[in-house]
């Protein structure tokens, strides 16, 4: 291209000093955020060095991993894979239908408002309050924790697989209104399919997250390797603690890379 | 069936505002359709097309404080901007064929095709997916008839858009419509792709004695392929007669420098099925 003949082209803009202004009013905010939650969320970071022979000889310890009890620590960690499958199975099967009624461009408004204040609410709280509720509902034990993990995964899968439905491309679904189907239809047919691949790909991504939860649940008595960990803790034996994280970071580590390969292979 | 003078569409003063206090997307149109005719709607972008064949396909409603009427084939789909009680099942003999052709790119060519039973068929079954032996084979027929027979097992997404509009049409021809409309069929395909849908359409007119309304915003096309032509300006219906007398002086009348978006981009340069075919 020519270059426009001198005196056409304008001046690159300015910035206006109301924009700097914003800029300094926003750092001060930030600044002054932090200062105020400073002292709540009780900052000490002089402690740090004050005991760090404590720390050293807390550390030792678990230098030493003890495994001598490995077919236990296995089992369990099975047992808390297992909590995630069964609570992550259940929670999509039940955020199928909740997800796709929490959709604006679905359903009408007093159908998605309630529903998704109830899913809200089931995110809201946390899987190891819903192991405390439950472990007092169904006693102690993986069940309590399966529980806790199927409901709070069905307020978090519910939300996202309605934001994949409110993404959707309206005109297939359209297509099939036109030829006289039904409602239904216009979901399974026009709906699902062009969600799938992001359904899955949310389903697979909470099932890693579900096996890092399973092993918090254990820790109020919800079952699997959580609960063994939190014996051992407790008993201050650190050398069979030490061992149980390094069961639980090699787990942790080997789903999600079979799942992030999972998951790259639907989308 | 039909009675002779059974009108295949009728609309009468139909009015439809998006916002209020604005100028209507459709000013009181009114006009019907015989059973197997072939009738061209033109008009430049934003005149009202799309949203006509939306209106005729029970796809939207008119205003609600207009008198407005949509009647295909003797039964109310609308009026007075409220759905008609038949309206579900008239959807089943209104095939629409749209402008971005709306199949379902991660279903099979076929599937997409077998939506057109969803209209007549149990809807238990359906839902769950399930299509009898004869329904796939009537699709198959359908695809062959569009000439993509070979093409049924691919995603519909992988088909170029031509094959995608004819994969459209055959959905609409498994419906058993007994009327078409076709919103802007061509209007994102090549020209080579979008005379072979014409031809497929004034087909399926000429043979299945299927109404068809197309809408284009090329006139040449209109002439080429229907005798008679509607043309909207601003949403109201300006021409109402054969295409024949659509010349430039004709359009240059009805939309003055707006007629030249009608006649771009031109008909290749073979020239098109004249209307000598249409006609025979």
């Amino acid at each position: 291209m020519e270059a426009a003949p001198a005196g056409t082209v304008p001046p690159p803009p300015s910035v206006a000093p109301r924009r700097r202004l914003i800029d300094v009013v926003v750092v001060a905010a930030v600044v002054g955020v932090l200062a105020w939650a400073w002292e709540g969320a009780d900052m000490r970071p002089m402690d740090l060095w004050t005991f760090r022979g404590n720390m050293a000889t807390f550390l030792g310890d678990f230098l030493e991993p003890d495994f001598r009890r490995w077919q236990l620590y296995l089992e369990q960690m099975i047992v808390t894979v297992q909590i995630a499958i069964w609570g992550t199975v259940l929670a999509v099967v039940l955020a199928i239908p909740l997800g796709v009624l929490c959709a604006e461009n679905v359903v009408p408004i007093w159908v998605y408002y309630p529903i998704r204040r109830l899913m809200d609410a089931a995110r809201a709280i946390n899987e190891v309050v819903f192991a405390v509720l439950f472990v007092v509902a169904v006693g102690l034990g993986p069940f309590a924790g399966t529980l806790a993990i199927f409901v709070h995964t069905t307020g978090v899968l519910a939300k996202l697989f309605s934001e994949a439905v409110e993404a959707i491309d309206p005109r297939p679904v359209e297509g099939i209104r036109a030829t006289g189907g039904n409602h239904i239809h216009e979901v399974i047919f026009g709906i699902i399919p062009q969600v799938l691949p992001l359904w899955i790909s949310y389903a697979l991504y909470r099932f890693e997250s579900n096996v890092r939860s399973a092993t918090v649940v254990g820790l109020v008595g919800a079952g699997g390797i959580g609960q063994i960990f939190f014996e051992a803790f407790r008993g201050f034996d650190y050398a069979a603690t030490s061992a149980i994280m390094i069961f639980i970071i090699v787990t942790v580590t080997m789903l999600d890379v079979a799942s992030q390969q999972l998951r790259r292979m639907v989308i | 069936m039909l009675g002779a003078n059974t009108m295949a569409v009728s609309v009468r003063g139909l009015t439809k505002t998006f916002r209020q206090g604005h100028r209507p997307a459709l000013d009181n149109v009114t006009f019907s359709a015989r059973p197997s005719e072939m009738v061209a709607l033109i008009g430049a972008s934003g005149s009202g097309k799309s949203t006509l064949i939306r209106h005729l396909a029970g796809l939207a409603t008119a205003d609600r404080d207009g008198d407005g009427e949509v009647r295909i084939l003797d039964r109310t789909m609308q009026s007075r901007g409220r759905r008609g009680r038949e309206l579900a099942t008239l959807r089943t003999d209104v095939g629409v064929v749209f402008q971005q052709f709306n199949l379902v790119g991660r279903l099979s060519v076929l599937t997409n095709v077998l939506m057109g039973v969803l209209g007549r068929a149990p809807a238990w079954r359906t839902s769950l997916g399930q299509f009898t032996r004869q329904e796939r084979v009537d699709a198959m027929a359908c695809l062959d008839r569009v000439g993509l027979a070979d093409r049924a097992a691919q995603r519909a997404s992988t088909l170029s858009g031509g094959q995608q509009q004819r994969a459209a049409i055959a959905r609409a021809l498994l419906q058993r419509a007994r009327i078409l409309l076709a919103d802007e069929p061509i209007a994102s395909l090549d020209p080579q792709a979008a005379r072979r849908v014409m031809e497929i359409l004034s087909d399926i007119n000429r043979s299945d004695g299927v109404t068809v309304l197309v809408s284009l915003h090329q006139v040449a096309y209109a002439a080429a392929y229907c005798h008679r032509t509607l043309a909207l300006r601003e949403g109201e219906l300006v021409f109402d007669g054969p295409s024949t007398e659509l010349t430039p002086a004709m359009l240059g009348n009805l939309y003055g420098a707006e007629s030249e978006e009608l006649f771009l981009p031109e008909l290749p340069a073979q020239s098109p099925t004249p209307m000598a075919l249409a006609a025979g």
